[in-house]
């Protein structure tokens, strides 16, 4: 996927107005199947997996023993149609990057402790797709049947689109009503012909997202530059720890739901560029107390806006704190996300 | 291919800034080609009128909604004005880059090292 087809301003404004496409073929599928399938799930993301019935889906965290998050994901409980005929089948979608050891690490856990199923990646088999904005039912419908306009979000369907199989569900990255499209590999230029609207890059992808507080794998968290917990993350919602079996790195988890660092929304209140990935956030004082993740000038809003990690006490909405830009100390407050237009 | 203006009475930097010398004074802004690049043009950072730049020199700053990139002085010389208009209209630098979009009026203009024609910076950017 390219940074922009056009220009992100106008990508952004149209998902945001109308509707936009992605082709986010860029993410990794991985499918784990068999009558132990539903075991394997549960012990390695942290949600509540035995929540879901076949058609639902849900947003992950994928941690460590220590509870760090290594990625998040969308975990998709098959639909009927696509179910084995013994045991159970998911589906989950690794960052872009993290499918092999993905694959890797869940096919050693399920040798170490024993369990039946297969683990598959299938991220060279499928594209992915998103339709997004308020116009994407409209598209969706035509393009996918009129039934995909009683789609609930986070549920997903099998559907036809320009006579490949898909499965549609309706969720996407972008804080809009949308949909995000599996079709076959050798089916994807018919399927993303098939919708008739505007394509969007990587650029307009991140400005959406931004502007939702939404995290990006390996950059507003990593295993190795920023490790966090799905609690410093502000995903501590995805996280059960009553689940049954209990999740690898519940135990870590249990006694880290109130951590020090906190993610948060932060705007720049003075003129001055926008906050970008590795600027310090000081104190009014000048002290260095965080950094900032991603940031961006928001199209929708019309302000320097971004995402990053400070002290708890620090966090609440409306809290003054300053952003370095380029060696300068810019007026800042913390924001909650999403980020809300000027009142 | 995109075609890019570049005017012919304009001299140019590798990095893309422009120059357009009159008698001993001068202006400057980034070439249709850079605001290309960079796309949505968000913030311009430029230097305060009065102070004395050398060819070659860091004099400001050009962010989009994807980047930021330093600007380099072409020539060397005093700022006589700011392009004020940037700090509310950024965008022009992408709409008009050799006329509105312009970002410092130079006096006291000196002689500019590595400054390329408009044939030499086309061939740069092919």
């Amino acid at each position: 996927m390219p940074v922009e087809f056009d220009s992100i301003r106008a990508e952004h404004v149209a998902v945001r107005e109308s509707v936009g496409k992605f082709d986010v073929s860029h993410m990794g599928e991985i499918t784990v199947s068999g009558p132990d399938a539903p075991e394997l799930v549960q012990r390695l993301t942290t949600n509540d997996v035995t929540e879901l019935s076949p058609g639902e889906a849900h947003y992950s965290a994928l941690v460590d023993e220590e509870g760090v998050l290594q990625d998040d994901t969308v975990v998709y409980d098959l639909p009927e149609s696509r179910q084995p005929t013994e045991g159970h089948a998911y589906l989950f979608v690794p960052n872009a990057g993290h499918d092999a050891e993905s694959h890797e690490r869940w096919t050693d856990f399920r040798d170490e402790w024993g369990l039946d199923c297969t683990v598959e990646n299938n991220t060279e088999r499928y594209a992915m797709f998103a339709v997004q904005g308020p116009g994407s039912e409209d598209l969706v419908a035509d393009a996918a049947g009129e039934a995909l306009r009683e789609l609930g979000f986070f549920h997903v369907v099998p559907a036809e689109v320009a006579g490949a199989d898909c499965l549609v569900s309706r969720s996407g990255y972008t804080g809009e009503d949308g949909f995000e499209l599996l079709c076959p590999w050798d089916a994807a230029e018919p399927v993303w012909e098939a919708f008739d609207c505007q394509p969007c890059g990587l650029g307009a992808r991140d400005t959406l997202r931004i502007e939702q507080g939404f995290l990006l794998s390996g950059q507003d968290f990593d295993p190795e530059d920023n490790p966090r917990t799905p609690y410093e993350a502000g995903i501590g919602w995805v996280v059960d720890l009553d689940g049954e079996p209990a999740f690898l790195g519940s135990e870590a988890l249990g006694e880290a739901t109130e951590p020090d660092d906190r993610f948060v929304g932060l705007e720049l209140t003075e003129r001055g560029g926008a906050p970008r990935h590795g600027y310090d956030i000081t104190d009014t004082d000048g002290l260095v107390i965080g950094e900032v993740t991603s940031g961006t000038m928001s199209p929708s809003l019309g302000r320097a806006v971004g995402l990053g990690y400070v002290p708890a006490e620090y966090a609440d909405p409306g809290t003054a704190v300053r952003v370095v830009v380029r060696g300068q100390q810019k007026s800042a407050r913390i924001a909650a996300t999403p980020f809300e237009p000027e009142p | 291919m995109t075609e890019f203006t570049i005017p012919e009475d304009c001299r140019y930097l590798e990095t893309h800034e422009w120059v357009r010398v009159d008698g001993d004074r001068a202006r400057v802004g980034i070439t249709d080609f850079a605001q290309d690049e960079l796309g949505d043009v968000v913030f311009v950072e430029l230097p305060a009128e009065g102070d004395e730049l050398d060819a070659g020199e860091a004099f400001g700053v050009v962010e989009s909604i994807k980047a930021v990139s330093d600007l380099y002085l072409p020539v060397p010389g005093t700022v006589a004005a700011v392009n004020e208009a940037l700090f509310d209209a950024p965008e022009l630098v992408n709409e008009d880059p050799y006329g509105e979009g312009w970002m410092l009026e130079l006096e006291g203009v000196g002689e500019g090292e590595a400054l390329l024609d408009p044939e030499e910076y086309a061939d740069a950017i092919a």
